[in-house]
């Protein structure tokens, strides 16, 4: 982890509600896909923590759905703004298990981590496919960025206004090595049933630090106590525990 | 530049500053960041008999001006403290840490203080009779004056290093808690815990947090840890640690003006990892700014 000043480069909306921001600075903290950044924004005491979309050089990009006052403020900031940022937070996930045709399920702002997931497992040498979750056609974004990488991707919207109708356990292939999921917890059940194979999933949590000091996020798994903003956000599918 | 020590019970610290309970862990996660050994000490996350996970989530609510948290005292338990998180922080932290130890009766507080008041780097025993978030723990104790008496009592008769007793403000009057505590041989007194707090959800309809209330720090508890900081200091003679928003070294330095021998920076940490060690940075420039040459001199100045 380090504290940085990052530079807005850019900050457009994908959607009524969800924004695309770029930030430039030193990205060399960052390890893996799926950590994410805490924001300090003026006016507001605890900071934001935002997943990582994609690193390219020395930018970084998120992508935030406008669901309070933080984001609200975040998505009034213009080109030039700038951000005290904690970076390089979380485990993330780890793109060595994912065998040659991993499937990458997103819902919703769950679907950012999974783009530089996506890029760094075709780097590699696999062969991934992606299903992304909506609820409507009108809240669709990136499906033309995962495209442009060439791997296939299937979205589906739960009033079935755009691609397949239902949820990304629908659409899920035939056959796949291994996975990686992000995005609201029902989903996440959805996908921990139904899934056949091992896999990863990064969990939301409201957190105090974002770093490992206040337990705020603490959640209980096969493994003992985990910080979901320290040992997490990425879980084991074995080591999941599910409250309820 | 000016002189900055300060002796807490009878032992001597480089600086006044304390990063408060539960918001520091113990201490290693920190020490990835900065060599914390720039501290005076650090009061390590409170301890209990039996290891506990806490309270459901969400455990966190943001306020203007701070948060509230309802942790519920998680923690390894004193025998894993002991024999892993001691070690560890041992390797990072060269000076005595102040032990903070919590508790559901008074049979645990005498166990969990005898065992850590045994172990060589524990300096101070920091005894929290003011945890908000479990029921029928800590706070039930220093809630009255009877109370927080029996626990100082208790203890003081196991352990051989310095007892503070650490007190809450969601009393009438924290001076009558605080002088029963002296009465028993208490050693100092810390002050203040979190204050009661919640936020209701205005979509849901529910409160933010789980456990429905919780505890509020931030900078806007400050004047009140202030107040309360003034006001003990003009009736006991027991050294006081004061805690409650303080983020900065001006600060530190105010709250030592009301009589605080010590000052802890809690939810500071949470939103900037470096507060504690920007504060001791700070204080010098923060004493030549006010013409004050020797920090230990000032405290209670305000009197």
């Amino acid at each position: 982890m380090n504290q940085q000043i990052l530079t807005v480069t850019s900050n457009r909306a994908l959607t009524a509600q969800v924004y695309e921001m770029k930030l430039a600075g030193d990205m060399g903290v960052f390890t893996r896909p799926g950590q994410f950044i805490n924001i300090r924004l003026d006016g507001f005491y605890l900071r934001r923590p935002i997943s990582v979309c994609d690193i390219e050089g020395n930018e970084l990009t998120i992508l935030y759905k406008v669901v309070g006052h933080g984001t609200e403020a975040m998505s009034r900031l213009t080109e030039g703004a700038k951000l005290d940022v904690l970076c390089g937070l979380g485990n993330g996930y780890d793109p060595s298990k994912s065998g040659e045709n991993p499937v990458l399920l997103g819902g919703g702002v769950g679907i950012p981590p999974l783009y530089l997931l996506a890029k760094q497992l075709i780097a590699k040498g696999a062969a991934p496919s992606v299903v992304l979750g909506f609820n409507r056609a009108d809240e669709i974004f990136y499906e033309e960025e995962f495209k442009a990488l060439g791997i296939p991707v299937t979205v589906t919207t739960a009033d079935g206004s755009y691609g397949v109708k239902g949820f990304v356990t629908d659409a899920l292939p035939e056959r796949y090595s291994y996975f990686y999921t992000c995005g609201p917890e029902p989903m996440l059940k959805a996908v921990y049933r139904k899934a056949v194979t091992s896999g990863q999933f990064s969990f939301e949590a409201r957190m105090g630090c974002g770093f490992g000091a206040c337990m705020g996020c603490s959640c209980k798994t096969i493994t003992g106590y985990k910080r979901i903003c320290r040992e997490g956000p990425v879980l084991e599918k074995e080591e999941i525990l599910w409250e309820s | 530049m000016g002189k900055l020590n300060v002796t807490l019970c009878g032992i001597p610290m480089d600086n006044p500053v304390i990063p408060a309970s539960g918001t520091f862990g113990y201490g290693y996660e920190f020490a990835e960041l900065y060599d914390i050994n720039c501290l005076g000490t650090f009061s390590f996350k409170g301890t209990t008999r039996e290891p506990r996970f806490g309270n459901p989530t969400p455990r966190i609510a943001e306020c203007t001006a701070g948060l509230i948290n309802a942790i519920g005292l998680q923690n390894p338990g004193v025998d894993k403290v002991i024999a892993e998180e001691l070690p560890k922080l041992k390797k990072v932290f060269h000076k005595p840490v102040m032990a903070n130890v919590s508790g559901f009766s008074i049979d645990e507080y005498v166990e969990v203080c005898s065992r850590l008041d045994a172990e060589e780097q524990v300096g101070w025993l920091e005894v929290n009779i003011s945890c908000p978030n479990v029921k029928n723990g800590g706070a039930s104790f220093g809630m009255t004056p009877e109370g927080a008496a029996s626990v100082t009592k208790a203890v003081k008769a196991v352990t051989k290093k310095p007892c503070i007793m650490k007190l809450t403000p969601n009393v009438t009057d924290i001076v009558s808690i605080a002088k029963a505590c002296e009465a028993e041989g208490a050693d100092g007194v810390s002050l203040i815990n979190t204050m009661y707090g919640m936020r209701i959800d205005l979509k849901t309809k529910k409160p933010v947090i789980a456990n429905r209330m919780g505890g509020y720090s931030g900078p806007a508890t400050f004047p009140v840890a202030l107040r309360m900081v003034f006001q003990v200091y003009e009736a006991v003679k027991i050294p006081i640690v004061g805690i409650g928003g303080v983020s900065t070294a001006e600060d530190v330095v105010e709250m030592m003006l009301a009589g605080a021998t010590a000052v802890g920076i809690g939810a500071a940490n949470c939103i900037d990892p470096w507060a504690s060690k920007k504060a001791v940075d700070e204080l010098p420039a923060v004493m030549e700014k006010y013409g004050i040459d020797n920090l230990e001199s000032i405290i209670g100045g305000a009197h």
